[in-house]
């Protein structure tokens, strides 16, 4: 069996040197007292977190200068992301901008995209939210229907996104639209076009998720204008690059350290003379991470040296995902607290918090039964 | 240099491809040593891989040695190539020269201990080792055993002068031999002070080194099998492969395979694959967990058929049944691990997996 090698990464001295670098500013962040890491993870919204990230060099670190990027490699990157996610760094503002819209909009988008929107986000001032999912598709994100009718100077967008993150607080969307009727090629007449939220003709509703918080939306688009450099890549291109954004939606450490500050916490709270039974976890949990954590650098490798890991980036997923959703069940059995989100305890409320949003990591960004799907094509199964 | 390691890989397989057949390997099931084997692997300096050029062995890079050890354990090498390789290593490591013949490694088992008096003459052993890979079958063991001040040394056993209590065999089938050394008088030239890489911990890291890399060689092939038999069976008008269930049983073995290689691969950025503790307490829970998995979901996609003595899968998941317990079952090495995170502290645990000291012990 040949698939899914995957290279062990040493980290140039450059990258470390990052980390050195993103470590301070991020012990900097925590003893000001400006984040609480116990109840932030990579999807907590703190815009003003995000600007003094940008200020330090930390977003869109792999552009060009001229776009305000820092022209670092992905592995310095791939340091940074890691860090941040390690102490629980509320990055969800510049988060998706950084991972994805932005690049996404340098390799493929107008000029004019990339110079009025690229230095926005690298300042930490513009966040982007994604605009794939509809009601009657989800994991069949083919058969999406919004649609994109041309006019004069730009497309008409018509129809309803659902999910959408942060769509409320961002200040642009890449939407995917059918801009031909559905054919027998279902992956055919699809584009990708930069909206943003301002627009006339958007009308944006929350949707409460289980732990109560307003992160998803309902987007209804009618008659939304959008001008043609907005577009990104061709008319018709939208499911290639749908494609390529989902590599870099997937690719990254943020998909199995969503929960990494409870296990801190609870070796905390353990202390330094665990039973047998904690020591055996614990130790088997971070046998995972430690391993998962390699196979990510690993993917970091391959983008530096310019290819589209797509499948190993849905295998990484969807193993580092499994050990998300794994951390909460374990750690409860470990000790007797029970969760809460307003004890005075730590530790109880980073249960709480991870337990509500662990359904979740499964679903976003692609499911496991999607993911394995991919992996089983890459296997020549299909 | 890569061209190199292909070529002594490839050669390799060959050798392993046209000496092991399913004669062989049930030969092996009812004990029989395969000198033919044995004497093909000599002849291509397979058992000196990990040995320096200038110690008169092959020299050859960790990570290709780990792969040479995965690709024996691919074909279910029926003899203990791995803990030879391991134990010249550590042998010429101590000063001594290269050992000829197969070479067994004990203590095997983390609570056995070796005593060495040494006398005017050398010295003589005491105690038991349990579970010992062909104890009785390889010539030499290279045991490891400490003295009343409680220094450590190497000592070239031969496993003739030894006493087997028990033969037992591993659910592969392979001799692990209980045996006393009680008594065994050693010559001076047979002892040497241990190496500085054997800690606390003893053999117990290379051993369990060598049963990761041979764990990722069983998985690979158990997925082979796998995944060639689920594109030949068809069931309801179709091969199963192009069943859901399947895909999925399949991918998620892969997930486990492609872990299992990961965690395996870090073994190799020290001279002799099981140097760095922290690593080897990590690649062993992780590959010993997979192994498991790999075994349960490629029996599963084989139907009846698996089960069989017929089909070759049970070469190969018998292997990874015994590998993952033998040097450690997953909970020794996991409590490790967690103790040495506790002692850290929290803010610890994520410096610690991601700049982990070098030469850090799990101990
Ligand atoms: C917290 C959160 C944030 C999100 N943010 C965004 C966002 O910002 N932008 C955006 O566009 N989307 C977003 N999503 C949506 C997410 O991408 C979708 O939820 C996901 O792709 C699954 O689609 P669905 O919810 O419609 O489930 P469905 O596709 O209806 O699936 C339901 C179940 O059926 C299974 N299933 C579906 N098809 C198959 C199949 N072929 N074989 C086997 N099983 C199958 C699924 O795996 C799942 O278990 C977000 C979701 C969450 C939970």
């Amino acid at each position: 069996m040949h698939a899914f090698r995957f290279e062990s990464l040493t980290l140039p001295p450059e990258a470390e040197e990052m980390r050195r670098k993103v470590r301070a500013f991020l012990q900097e962040e925590r003893d000001t007292g400006r984040y609480a890491a116990h109840r932030t993870s990579w999807s907590t919204f703190d815009p003003e977190f995000s600007k003094r990230a940008a200020k330090a060099g930390f977003i869109g670190m792999t552009w060009p200068k001229q776009y305000g990027g820092g022209e670092y490699s992905n592995l310095q990157r791939f340091v940074v992301t890691e860090e941040m996610l390690a102490a629980g760094a509320p990055g969800g503002a510049h988060w998706i901008a950084d991972r994805q819209s932005g690049p996404q909009i340098l390799k493929h988008g107008s000029e004019r995209a990339r110079q009025l929107i690229l230095p926005k986000i690298a300042a930490g001032e513009c966040y982007f939210g994604i605009g794939m999912s509809e009601p009657d598709s989800g994991s069949d994100l083919a058969a999406a229907r919004t649609k994109a009718d041309k006019v004069e100077g730009g497309w008409v967008i018509n129809g309803t996104k659902i999910w959408t993150s942060n769509a409320h607080r961002v200040h642009y969307l890449i939407v995917l639209a059918r801009t031909e009727p559905l054919s027998e090629n279902r992956h055919a007449g699809l584009s990708q076009f930069i909206v943003d939220t301002s627009s006339e003709g958007i009308e944006i509703r929350p949707i409460m998720n289980l732990s109560g918080g307003h992160e998803f939306n309902e987007v209804f688009f009618k008659s939304c204008f959008v001008p043609d450099d907005m577009m990104i890549g061709k008319p018709g291109e939208g499911w290639t690059r749908v494609t390529g954004e989902l590599a870099f939606e997937r690719a990254g450490p943020d998909r199995f350290m969503s929960d990494i500050r409870l296990l801190v916490e609870l070796v905390d709270k353990i202390g330094r003379e665990p039973n047998e039974r904690q020591a055996v976890e614990i130790g088997r949990l971070a046998a995972h991470f430690a391993t998962l954590r390699r196979m990510s650098s690993s993917i970091a490798g391959l983008l530096e040296r310019g290819e589209s890991p797509v499948t190993e980036a849905a295998l990484v997923k969807d193993v580092g995902t499994a050990f998300e959703r794994e951390v909460p069940e374990m750690v409860r059995k470990l000790l007797p607290i029970e969760a809460s989100l307003d004890d005075d305890d730590e530790y109880s409320q980073a249960m709480a918090h991870v337990l509500l949003h662990a359904p979740s990591f499964t679903i976003r960004g692609g499911t496991p039964e999607i993911l394995r799907g991919m992996i089983a094509r890459g296997l020549g199964l299909r | 240099m890569e061209d190199m390691s292909a070529i002594v890989l490839e050669q390799a397989d060959r050798l392993f491809a046209q000496h092991i057949d399913k004669k062989v390997l049930s030969a092996a099931d009812a004990g029989q040593w395969s000198d033919a084997l044995w004497s093909a692997m000599e002849d291509a300096g397979l058992p000196l891989a990990l040995v320096p050029e200038m110690k008169g062995g092959a020299g050859l890079a960790p990570d290709v040695a780990a792969n040479l050890i995965r690709r024996s354990a691919f074909h279910s090498v029926p003899l203990p190539l791995a803990e030879t390789m391991i134990a010249n290593a550590l042998w010429t490591d101590a000063g001594g020269e290269v050992i000829a013949g197969a070479v067994t490694l004990a203590p095997v088992n983390p609570h056995d201990r070796i005593t060495l008096a040494s006398n005017r003459t050398g010295a003589t052993l005491q105690g038991i080792a349990r579970h010992v890979a062909w104890g009785k079958q390889a010539p030499i063991a290279l045991v490891l055993a400490s003295d009343a001040n409680g220094n450590a040394f190497l000592c070239r056993v031969p496993t003739g002068k030894a006493r087997s209590n028990k033969t037992r065999r591993n659910v592969a089938y392979e001799p692990r031999e209980d045996v006393d050394f009680g008594g065994v008088q050693l010559a001076a030239s047979d002892f040497l002070p241990a190496p500085a890489c054997l800690d606390a911990d003893g053999l117990m890291p290379f051993g369990a080194a060598i049963r990761v890399q041979q764990m990722i060689g069983g998985m690979e092939r158990c997925m082979d099998y796998a995944l060639s038999y689920a594109n030949e069976r068809v069931q309801f008008g179709r091969p199963i492969a192009k069943f859901q269930a399947i895909q999925h049983m399949l991918a998620i073995a892969a997930g486990h395979f492609a872990a299992a290689s990961a965690a395996g691969d870090a073994l190799t950025e020290t001279p002799r694959l099981g140097d760095n503790a922290l690593a080897v307490a990590i690649a062993k829970s992780r590959c010993g967990e997979s192994a498991g998995q790999v075994a349960a979901l490629c029996h599963q996609v084989h139907g009846a058929m698996g089960f069989t003595q017929e089909h070759p899968l049970h070469y190969a998941t018998r292997r990874l049944w015994s590998w993952r317990d033998e040097w450690g079952a997953e909970p020794w090495w996991q409590e490790k691990i967690g103790r040495m995170i506790c002692e850290q502290g929290g803010d610890g645990f994520w410096p610690l997996l991601v700049d982990p000291p070098a030469t850090a012990g799990a101990a």
